[in-house]
């Protein structure tokens, strides 16, 4: 089977439209979360927002064509980098990983605008920077970041396409905060994964890109193999975690069966972390079924809130970023142990040797995604 | 790869195996499904709280799941209009300021892959799981992410579809691949 790698990557979020800014600010312990009225007649919300007035102007720097959502200048100003630094043939993959992609234009429309078909949003920013294939769309909740990897790796192992630019974004809309609301799953202030005193998620936007390939050259910067992948399905609740962490378990068990990697050699997890009694608790299960339990571990969502489709793939570039820089960071705003089972959660920034890697992932419809990344 | 058995929904019929199981004269989608429930006695009553794209996976996938062992089945499924059907009637829960009432009975199948969840909730699959949104239907697209699913090792079986629905646009072809 083919090797497959990961080259580069960028992101655009609040604390910074590239990496290099993002990463100085994690380490700073900066977070994006802050009070936003996102509902006239609602109360504001603690959610991770883009500045739209540094945004606009971040991307007329960089476009002439202004011509596009507020979520499309995210996805361009992530990709763009990219873009110039890899070429784009007639096999390499677009794949789109979204869950509501353009949701807010269907606010008081009596008929669906073209914009809000996740396709029709691929296929604008495919055409835009001259992807030659038809765009991938990955839409499975919130583990679709993780999975836009997986959906490269195996259609590139599939000979399908030699290389693929992967994309992941969604916006803050109040189509999305008044859902998760009505839940009552939204967090009255800054989220705590994992903490006794949780209670709930706070809601974020970004976009992140990475490009992945099967032909890395001799002098890349940065080189992760993509060694394994699994996203199985918890058939337990659409909407509720499984108590057992069965999906979770099996993801991560396929993910490391299939990169040969043991839970001895794992150095460090990106979990999903969300900040909801019920995920956090399912996450601590399952690890443990693993026997990770003493494996470094962190959220991000205490710095990013949770992206939904470009939360897995936002997360697995912080890791590998943090593998580079040799660095944990700690799973910000944790304090006291709030799951039944032990788990080795980073408290404060360390110094650490990371080659393997494990993110995960898990979401609405009982999704759950894993895989495993070795630096090389 | 071998294609084993092959459902398709559309214009109120239900084909499996170039068979009809099921027709109906009625054109309303949610009439025509609720028939076909009980018409087929398929006696599950989750499908009734079901969105309707979610009820036209349901009813295709159980033309060939039945009640056989499908715990090394995977799912991959597509569509073109994701999950708007239902995004467009929670859009209009949310509009206006007088009548405000997000639901989330309603929010949750707000997502594409739910209607995935619940076939995996009825067979108890606990297996691979994907779902895509594509401009059209892309068979080959989808046997290939298939044939990676089964080459690796991670199911034995998979039942991939094409499962679009826009309020009374829809079609359903479903199929089930083996090595």
């Amino acid at each position: 089977m083919k090797e497959i790698y990961i080259t580069d990557y960028n992101c655009v979020t609040p604390l910074g439209f590239d990496v290099k800014s993002n990463w100085k600010a994690l380490v700073e312990g900066k977070s994006g979360i802050a009070l936003h009225k996102v509902i006239d007649n609602n109360d504001a919300f603690f959610v991770s927002k883009i500045d739209s007035e540094k945004l606009d102007i971040e991307f007329k720097k960089n476009f002439e064509n202004q011509n596009f959502t507020r979520l499309e200048k995210m996805f361009l100003l992530s990709l763009k980098p990219l873009v110039e630094r890899h070429s784009i043939s007639d096999e390499t993959a677009f794949i789109l990983s979204t869950t509501k992609g353009n949701i807010s234009l269907l606010k008081n429309e009596t008929a669906l605008p073209e914009g809000v078909y996740l396709s029709k949003l691929a296929q604008k920013l495919a055409d835009f920077f001259g992807f030659k294939t038809k765009p991938i769309v990955v839409s499975n909740a919130c583990v679709s970041g993780v999975m836009a990897i997986s959906v490269a790796k195996n259609m590139i192992q599939a000979e399908k396409y030699k290389d693929a630019f992967v994309v992941a974004g969604d916006e803050i809309s109040e189509f999305v905060i008044s859902g998760f609301n009505s839940f009552q799953a939204i967090g009255s202030e800054p989220c705590k994964p994992y903490d006794k005193n949780r209670n709930g998620i706070n809601l974020g936007e970004a976009t992140a890109a990475a490009y992945i390939t099967s032909t890395p050259s001799a002098n890349e910067k940065l080189k992760f193999k993509v060694l394994g992948d699994s996203a199985i399905n918890d058939a337990n609740h659409i909407s509720g975690p499984s108590r057992t962490g069965d999906g979770l378990f099996a993801s991560v068990q396929n993910a490391m069966k299939e990169a040969k990697v043991s839970a001895e050699q794992i150095d460090f997890i990106s979990a999903h972390g969300t900040a909801t009694l019920y995920n956090d608790e399912m996450e601590a299960i399952a690890f443990n079924r693993m026997d990770l339990q003493n494996v470094p571990l962190n959220s991000m969502k205490g710095y990013y809130g949770h992206c939904l489709g470009a939360s897995g793939l936002l997360e697995s570039i912080i890791s590998m970023e943090s593998a580079l820089n040799n660095t944990l960071i700690p799973s910000k705003n944790f304090e006291e142990m709030g799951v039944s089972q032990d788990l080795n959660i980073i408290k404060e920034n360390q110094s650490a040797e990371i080659r393997y890697i494990l993110k995960t992932a898990s979401g609405f419809g009982g999704c759950n995604a894993a895989i495993v990344l070795e630096k090389s | 790869m071998k294609k084993t058995d092959i459902c398709t929904i559309e214009n109120s019929k239900i084909i499996l195996n170039e068979q009809i199981i099921f027709e109906s004269t009625t054109e309303n989608f949610s009439d025509f499904a609720k028939e076909a429930y009980k018409t087929l006695e398929l006696n599950y009553p989750k499908f009734h709280k079901m969105d309707n794209l979610s009820k036209l996976a349901f009813l295709a996938s159980e033309m060939i799941l039945k009640n056989d062992d499908h715990s090394k089945t995977g799912l991959v499924f597509a569509n073109k209009s994701s999950s708007l059907d239902t995004d467009f009637k929670y859009q209009e829960s949310i509009n206006s300021q007088e009548n405000y009432f997000p639901s989330p009975a309603v929010f949750v199948y707000t997502l594409p892959n739910i209607c995935v969840g619940e076939i995996s909730i009825k067979h108890k699959m606990q297996t691979e799981n994907a779902f895509f949104v594509l401009d059209e239907f892309d068979e080959e697209f989808l046997n290939s992410y298939a044939a990676q699913i089964l080459q690796s090792g991670k199911a034995e079986k998979v039942l991939c579809g094409w499962v679009e629905l826009y309020q009374e646009s829809y079609k359903a072809f479903v199929y089930l691949l083996t090595t």
